[in-house]
């Protein structure tokens, strides 16, 4: 019983068998802290346990239920629209919840034509990202090692991002084709700007009283980059990283509908299914599509927990 | 005064510091610190007293004067904790021998005798955050301790700990100075800190910043948190408080 208990007790308070096992009066777990932790005495252990518990549950509940309810109101809604307020000639407008799961996700032809533009966009989406990654690295740290690149570079930087995109789509059209390079480079330049710029606030975040420490220490420009600026930018890396990241399928979607040549991605299959009134299709193509960008937005947030979460509280981000 | 075998461990001579927006910031500083001595500051805020540490240090060059001063292995002591976040205690104490380009095991060897000296043992692996302000100036020390500075000079870093913990770091500051024989430089406003840790305590003037007054602290080290209590404590602090005000107008 001892043995089951200690490595629960490394992951918090989830000791939660013991009240309704009673094995609280066969194992006394006095012993207990001796194992890892060292001096620090936190918490009276007993007492607040079955308390901890219990609002621990209740602040789960608090956080799962209102949005289930939210979601089946709206679900709701939903079906109201389609059957309450559009005639049976006008339902294609807005189908129900479930002719949408059955036409769009459940027919096999139908799904995997959806699976297969969705991979094509998600790759256009992360050889874009990662392509924008590179570059706003690259041109923050030069910026942030020299003022006058920063000055020199910033003003196209704003201009770039003041630009709209769907300005300068006969022009990469003209440059690139209308196939997939087009695509990512929509997705470079819609995803850009914020990595350059959260980047470079971060690497200059470093206090004043830190790069002393550095100065005084005799740590050249590598040692203070490496140890000093580009840690204490983690954390707004980060956050840029996650609005790129939504930015990118962003792109991914509207570079379909420009450059459509090649690999049908969702924004193509998008337009086909409006085309043809598919109404099913289109609808499940559009929840796709807002799933791959909660799945990148997810899969960076998870990315910062593991890195930073140690150190940095990134609840505030 | 006592004859020194050595120079002294820093020297200021004639310091002067004008910023370029025209504020006279010290005025004709002269000072000199032994090893063996611990020097405290006391100044009204503002008068230039941080100035005279970053220009011990060489992050600020003074616009008259001379410091002579090693800066090879110097001990400074900032007003906040300056800990990298992203660190453990051990690798923030760790950080000035990394940048000094010690090897790995003398490396940790030197921090965890540091460790020991500051009671830190059993927080190694702990990340600033979750450290109370007093762990984290004593990791602060501890970092500092790792390179056995000749000199050390503190910046005020006590100012923002409630005052028992500041008592207790003053009563740590103290045995430190006593058992590795360093020589202390140490900036505050607080008289009682600066009478309790200090050999002497020197009074600035408002800006711009000059010497004004010297008083010897005669207590012998180790001292006992209680001396702050006797009435020979009370009365020099006392007259170091009168000075204080002096130098105001």
């Amino acid at each position: 019983m001892t043995m089951q208990a200690s490595p629960q007790s490394e992951t918090g308070e989830s000791d939660a068998g013991e009240p309704e096992t009673g094995l609280l009066v066969e194992a006394p777990d006095a012993g207990e802290p001796a194992a890892g932790r060292p001096q620090p005495a936190e918490m009276p252990d007993d007492a607040p346990k079955a308390y901890r518990l219990k609002s621990r549950r209740r602040e789960a509940a608090e956080t799962v239920v209102p949005p289930l309810l939210l979601g089946g109101a709206l679900i709701g809604f939903w079906y109201y629209i389609a059957y309450g307020l559009l005639e049976e000639s006008r339902r294609f407008l807005m189908r129900p919840p479930h002719q949408v799961l059955e036409v769009g996700f459940l027919d096999s032809a139908n799904l995997s034509d959806q699976l297969s533009a969705l991979w094509s966009s998600t790759q256009v989406a992360l050889i874009g990202l990662f392509i924008a990654i590179c570059i706003g690295f690259f041109l923050a740290t030069i910026m942030s090692q020299a003022k006058i690149v920063e000055r020199a570079v910033f003003p196209f930087m704003v201009t770039l991002q003041a630009i709209p995109i769907l300005a300068i789509v006969p022009l990469i059209g003209f440059w690139w084709g209308y196939g997939r390079t087009s695509r990512v480079v929509v997705c470079i330049i819609i995803s850009l700007f914020p990595i350059i710029v959260n980047t470079l606030f971060g690497l200059l975040s470093a206090e004043r009283a830190m790069h002393d420490l550095f100065t005084l220490h005799g740590a050249n420009r590598l040692t203070r980059l490496r140890k000093l600026m580009f840690p204490a930018a983690l954390p707004a890396i980060f956050a840029g990283l996650r609005i790129s990241a939504g930015l990118s399928v962003i792109g991914a979607i509207v570079g379909d509908f420009f450059f459509g040549r090649g690999n049908a991605g969702i924004g193509q299959l998008l337009q086909r299914y409006a085309n043809n009134l598919n109404g099913e299709e289109l609808l499940a193509a559009v929840i796709l599509s807002s799933a791959l960008g909660i799945v990148v937005f997810w899969v960076f947030g998870w990315l910062q927990t593991l890195i930073i979460g140690k150190w940095h509280d990134s609840r505030q981000a | 005064m006592k004859t020194v075998t050595e120079s002294a461990a820093v020297k200021f001579d004639g310091i002067g510091m004008i910023f370029p927006d025209g504020t006279e910031a010290l005025r004709n500083v002269t000072l000199s610190i032994d090893r063996g001595e611990f020097v405290t500051i006391v100044g009204p805020s503002g008068c230039g007293k941080s100035t005279l540490l970053r220009i011990a240090s060489g992050l600020l060059e003074p616009t008259e004067g001379a410091v002579e001063v090693d800066r090879k292995r110097l001990g400074y002591v900032f007003q906040d904790a300056t800990l990298l976040p992203w660190r453990t205690v051990r690798q923030n104490i760790e950080l000035l021998t990394e940048l000094h380009g010690i090897d790995s095991s003398e490396r940790r060897a030197l921090s965890t005798a540091a460790i020991e000296l500051v009671g830190l043992t059993g927080f190694e692996d702990h990340y600033p955050k979750s450290l109370s302000g007093g762990m984290k100036m004593r990791t602060s020390l501890a970092r500092t301790l790792t390179l056995k500075p000749p000199l050390f000079l503190f910046d005020e870093p006590f100012g923002a700990v409630d005052e028992i913990t500041r008592e207790h770091l003053n009563d740590e500051t103290q045995r430190l100075f006593k058992s590795e024989g360093f020589a202390g430089l140490f900036i505050t406003h607080s008289i009682s800190e600066a009478v309790f840790m200090s050999t002497k305590v020197l009074v600035m003037s408002a800006r711009p910043g000059r010497l004004v007054e010297s008083f010897e602290v005669p207590f012998s080290y180790p001292r006992d948190p209680d001396i702050r209590f006797e009435p020979d404590f009370a009365m020099l602090s006392g007259e170091v408080s009168k000075a204080l005000r002096g130098s105001h107008s």
